[in-house]
């Protein structure tokens, strides 16, 4: 398991942090996920050998929001 | 971001045009048309993120405003279309820039981190990734450079600008020996240092992971908010479709989609958390958490420690009165004597060394805990120390010395003997100076209604004066660290809350027990950054009204946000039921309150500036 910081662009609403948040744990490869609207962040643990950062970026921009920066 | 922008000034542009053409008494088909490609432009972006995430099953609010515009558009109310899609992209647009504001202070904080540092290896300067630096290397840091590690000045002199972990901009002077921090900024000097930590050990990376930290975890009222709103919406979705069943009327029920996330209510507590933690950033000052947020925001009582927190914690030598020898003479004895004693009053004794010439070693030293020290100089005796080792000595002392002892002590001073050959030869007062912003710390407290307390391992007489000099309500001298635990205690048991100040380190057991404890001066030790509630990075007494101050107005600021939302909440329910608010008027008192939380919010963020947000929340 390997933990990640995903910075989100800014976040619109609530509502969008647990869409994000629902995504990316029903992603394969994700065993958690926490997105955070007043940080505008997600917090990431993932399986590296099922999915890589490229991976997670994808999930999280089928939902219309780009990851801007990774930590 | 701005694809959004653009949405919504073109639809909002259409929209107008459909207002000006059906005022002017054009066709009715003109403002028809408008309108429907006004919410087609501004609701295409929405029902596709919507349909995105329902193919992976998550019901989004996309959803709901997608379904209530395309009924709106069916039921041939296209001026509600328009404007639900309209408000709710603008509304998101404005959301988004407003809520990057707040997390702006870490983001701001993030981009001072080193990228570079150059690295001396096999006699080379090698430059690389600050990252990549390892433990004990020599690290070259040249002037206005940012320093790239945790380490200790090994060459050079400089001074540094550390607002970046103390929040303040004043630079400090560096010389060898002194510690430097990863991401402050060296001035005009050239620095070589050991690296000590690197990358994420760093105090600097450690510090941004604990604010984010802090300012993720969810406070019981935030908790709670977000049950309300997990069982809201569905709720809500429920609701609609029941009343379309039993009224028939699907513009209510459209409507009532267009409210079913409570917005204001989901952030009105992280948000304002978020601002405070965020501002305290800044200022060098760690806050690690919300509950310790609005804790400390409710103290009843501080207690300080005294050494090295009220006062400097170092301690000098201010009087020094010589008998028989001259005092240039006793100065020499004393430095030579105590020149390998350990005891931190000794240190005070060896500062005055400068003003002699050369420095030899005694012959013979001893030290005798609790009482001071014996020594051989030049084959003669000297002994350095309290009244009780002169006793153990059977030295007496003539009644004109005990007169100046007497006055040294009733000004707060620790007195120590020296003596050469068992005659008194001279007296030493020593005294640790409160720290100059001391008294305007505690004045400030008590100007809020905050009673202050003292509690010290030191003697009466020298508690007494500091606590006197500094206006101390309170102070109880002579304490164990055990005994400052139990006198925390007994002020907790009179219905206080208690907020302590110590080193974090020696107070740690107090800082634990105290309803908040505060470390002082936390920069570099791991352990005071851990164990406290708050670390002041710094060593800036200076700060802690802030950050009760701080505390406090996030409280209130948390308290306004929840009655404002819960109050739009329940108005906006019963305005739709009531058939008072429709589509458009719904989504625009729904945006209006998210923006005006947010906004409440950000006055934190302002919070002990000069400037007139600032201004504001201290009204």
């Amino acid at each position: 398991m390997r933990k990640v910081k995903l910075y989100l662009e800014d976040l619109s609403c609530p509502d969008c942090a647990k869409k994000i948040e629902k995504i990316l744990n029903k992603t394969e490869g994700v065993n958690k996920a926490d997105v955070h609207f007043t940080t505008g962040k997600a917090n990431v643990e993932y399986d590296p050998e099922s999915i890589n950062i490229e991976g997670l970026k994808d999930a999280v921009s089928t939902t219309g929001y780009q990851v801007i920066k990774v930590r | 971001m701005k694809k959004k922008l653009k949405i919504t000034i073109i639809s909002g542009l259409l929209i107008l045009t459909a207002w000006i053409s059906y005022w002017f008494g054009f066709d009715k088909y003109y403002f028809d048309y408008l309108m429907i490609i006004a919410a087609v432009i501004a609701g295409y972006q929405v029902a596709l993120n919507a349909y995105k995430t329902l193919k992976r099953k998550v019901l989004s609010i996309d959803a709901l405003v997608t379904i209530a515009a395309i009924g709106a558009l069916f039921i041939g109310e296209y001026w509600e279309a328009a404007a639900v899609t309209f408000l709710f992209t603008f509304g998101s647009y404005l959301e988004a820039r407003t809520i990057g504001k707040t997390r702006n202070a870490v983001f701001e904080l993030m981009e001072m981190a080193p990228n570079k540092a150059s690295v001396r290896r096999d006699n080379k300067e090698v430059k690389l990734d600050a990252d990549q630096v390892k433990v004990g290397e020599t690290v070259i840091i040249r002037p206005g450079e940012k320093i790239p590690v945790d380490g200790k000045v090994i060459k050079g002199d400089s001074d540094v600008n550390q607002a970046s972990i103390t929040g303040e901009s004043k630079p400090q002077k560096k010389s060898k020996d002194d510690e430097v921090f990863s991401g402050t900024i060296n001035g005009k000097g050239y620095l070589e240092v050991k690296a000590k930590k690197v990358g994420h050990d760093t105090t600097f990376s450690k510090i941004i992971d604990l604010v984010e930290e802090a300012q993720e975890e969810k406070a019981p009222t935030e908790k709670m908010m977000e049950k309300f709103s997990k069982y809201y919406t569905p709720g809500i979705i429920v609701l609609s479709i029941a009343a379309y069943l039993i009224t028939f009327d699907i513009r209510l029920a459209l409507t009532l989609l267009v409210i079913g996330c409570p917005g204001a209510l989901v952030i009105s507590t992280p948000i304002s958390i978020v601002s405070g933690i965020g501002n305290a950033a800044k200022n060098g000052v760690l806050i690690k958490g919300g509950k310790h947020l609005e804790k400390a925001g409710k103290t009843d009582v501080v207690v300080f420690d005294k050494t090295g927190t009220l006062t400097q914690g170092k301690p000098e030598v201010t009087d020094i009165k010589n008998y028989d020898i001259s005092k240039d003479e006793l100065i020499r004895l004393a430095v030579t004597a105590e020149n390998n004693s350990e005891h931190h009053l000794a240190q005070a004794v060896l500062n005055l060394k400068n003003d002699i010439d050369s420095l030899k070693s005694p012959e013979y030293f001893e030290s005798i805990t609790g009482k001071g020290i014996k020594a051989k100089i030049d084959n003669e005796h000297i002994l350095i120390g309290n009244k009780k080792l002169l006793n153990e000595n059977n030295i007496k002392i003539s009644d004109n010395i005990l007169t100046d002892k007497f006055k040294f002590n009733n000004a707060g001073k620790t007195t120590i003997f020296v003596t050469k050959n068992n005659n008194v030869v001279g007296l030493l007062a020593i005294s640790d100076p409160p720290r100059e912003k001391a008294k305007g710390t505690v004045n400030r407290l008590k100007n809020r209604g905050i009673k202050t307390v003292m509690l010290t391992g030191d003697e009466e007489k020298i508690a007494k004066e500091i606590a006197q000099s500094l206006g101390i309500d309170e102070y109880k001298a002579g304490l164990l660290p055990e005994d400052k635990v139990n006198e925390i205690k007994k002020i907790q048991n009179q219905n206080n809350i208690v907020t302590m100040i110590g080193d974090g380190i020696n107070d740690a057991p107090s800082l634990a027990v105290a309803d908040i404890g505060i470390a002082m001066g936390a920069a570099g030790t791991d352990a005071a950054i851990e164990t406290a509630d708050i670390a002041l990075m710094a060593d800036n007494i200076e700060k802690v009204p802030y950050a009760l101050g701080l505390s406090k107005s996030t409280s209130v600021n948390i308290k306004q946000n929840i009655i404002f939302a819960v109050l739009v909440v329940f108005t906006l329910l019963a305005g739709v039921l009531g058939r008072k608010v429709f589509l458009a008027s719904g989504m625009m008192v729904h945006e209006v309150s998210v923006l005006l939380v947010t906004l409440n919010a950000m006055r934190l963020l302002g919070y002990d500036k000069k400037t007139f947000l600032g201004k504001l929340i201290k009204a």
